[in-house]
């Protein structure tokens, strides 16, 4: 059934395209996070209006499809009068937004799960509002919704099979090139999917492991 | 420790209101204390003596009247209509208070030292070998230093309460505001925190205490101050306010106490019989 010397000679090939698909994930993540965490904070915010600017985010970059806001940050920026914007800078974009419209969501409930009286207590002490962010709320907040974090990390890694459209060969891309080239569809793509599984295993063995950790600790 | 004494009050409400709504749970509060004095408040629940305390931290923003924190207006710019003062202003006012909460309030995913330092590099901007000291020499102080690693979560609600004292005496506040410290622990725990908070007022540390133990409030207190519905009905030492007889409300409020304990001594009698 397998063709292994094609399937042998396409690796290479699919191995550099993963960097692609890891560089372009975990930069979004990254950003994602932090996007994730700002707008929490203005959705969590006591001013009606910071209010209505997170809500308002949320529904513009959760309610478009990831597809087309990638078409639209790589195609219809420049036209307005943005500098032309390279395809990963581009991508990267895209899955930051995205991702930060989810975190955001995934987050306001850690947020909401913490007593209240640890912020005071944080206020009488005198620390600021951004340490108290990133010292008392985020850490605590990831740690209760760690699973839904991982979930989120796992999908924007298959979200981003969909940054093709702006001209990056990821890995999705490279192997559809790959099968035109060879037409061993079939082998090319278990080969594709096998790729993805190896990315998202040891992601979900790993928050696994650091979910129970902490628990231990928190317990 | 040894706190100066001066003319100037520690803590001086003037005519402090506070209303939820319509809802009006402070009335016209005159309190003053000075330093190195031990104010106990008591008060059935919902007469507002949380709410005072918390008034007094700017944790609750009073609608009328004052709160001088050594002479200094807190939360409000000076002149109506009222105008918050900016958060740097709030903060320097209040750093020279020390707050302890009923629920400790502790951050669970910060070691006990980590609970303690955090203020004192972040708001201090002390280097931490010198923080690490410091809050372990807090800790010595409420006899937890061998604890120091452990997570919150590991210790018992009076060792817990204790670590939250700590935290509040590592920034060296004058004054310390206690709301019910023990309200929350099982009985056999309240003891390990009054003591602690005994040495303290020992030291002379200015409190104020929002608290159900009479006990402690008849031994450790300069001065116990009585609210119901949201005014101070009486106020004195507390041999004088205890054995108030013309306050029919205060009577049945110890009365209650009184009425607790009484099968205690029953008991005793029985078994002398």
């Amino acid at each position: 059934m397998f063709d292994w010397p094609t399937l042998v000679e396409s690796l290479p090939l699919l191995a550099k395209s993963l960097l692609v698909t890891l560089e372009s994930s975990l930069a979004g993540l990254g950003i994602g996070f932090v996007i994730g965490v700002l707008v929490c904070s203005l959705r969590l915010s006591l001013h009606p209006l910071w209010r209505r600017l997170g809500g308002a985010y949320i529904f513009v970059f959760r309610g478009i499809p990831l597809l087309v806001q990638l078409l639209f940050i790589y195609y219809f920026l420049p036209r307005i009068g943005l500098p032309n914007v390279s395809p990963l800078a581009a991508a990267i974009t895209g899955l930051s937004l995205a991702a930060g419209a989810y975190i955001a969501e995934i987050l306001r409930g850690g947020f909401l799960a913490i007593p209240e009286g640890q912020l005071e207590a944080a206020h009488m002490l005198g620390l600021s509002p951004l340490d108290v962010l990133v010292r008392i709320q985020v850490p605590q907040a990831v740690r209760l919704t760690l699973p839904a974090l991982i979930n989120e990390m796992i999908l924007l890694i298959k979200a981003s099979s969909l940054i093709s459209v702006v001209g990056l060969a990821e890995l999705t891309r490279t192997a559809q090139n790959i099968a035109a080239s060879n037409y061993l569809f079939l082998q090319t793509y278990l080969v594709l999917a096998l790729f993805y599984c190896l990315i998202n295993i040891p992601l979900a063995c790993a928050g696994g492991l650091l979910e129970r950790r902490l628990k231990r600790r928190l317990a | 420790m040894t706190v100066t004494k001066t003319h100037r009050p520690a803590l001086a409400l003037r005519g402090v209101g506070k209303r939820f709504g319509s809802n009006q749970v402070l009335h016209n509060i005159d309190l003053e204390v000075q330093s190195s004095e031990v104010v106990c408040l008591i008060g059935p629940s919902g007469s507002g003596k949380s709410t005072l305390l918390r008034s007094m931290a700017f944790l609750e923003e009073y609608d009328d009247g004052e709160v001088f924190i050594e002479g200094q207006l807190l939360g409000w710019e000076p002149g109506l209509p009222r105008k918050r003062t900016s958060r740097a202003h709030l903060n320097k006012v209040r750093s020279t208070i020390g707050m302890v909460f009923q629920q400790f309030n502790l951050w669970p995913h910060m070691s006990v030292l980590g609970n303690v330092t955090e203020a004192l590099i972040r708001v201090r901007r002390i280097a931490s070998g010198e923080a690490r000291q410091r809050g372990l020499a807090m800790l010595e102080k409420v006899g937890l230093a061998h604890k120091a690693d452990a997570y919150p979560a590991q210790l018992s609600g009076g060792q817990q309460q204790r670590v939250a004292i700590a935290r509040a005496l590592a920034m060296e506040p004058h004054i310390m505001l206690f709301d019910e410290p023990t309200s929350a622990l099982d009985p056999e725990l309240v003891g390990e925190v009054l003591h602690v908070m005994k040495q303290l007022a020992a030291d002379g540390m200015t409190m104020v205490v929002v608290t159900h133990e009479m006990g402690f409030a008849a031994q450790v207190a300069d001065t116990v101050v009585f609210l119901d519905q949201g005014q101070i009905v009486a106020r004195g030492s507390p041999q004088k306010l205890f054995h108030m007889t013309q306050h029919p409300r205060l009577q049945q409020f110890l009365q209650n106490y009184l009425d607790r304990n009484a099968f205690w001594q029953d008991m005793k009698e029985e078994a002398t019989a």
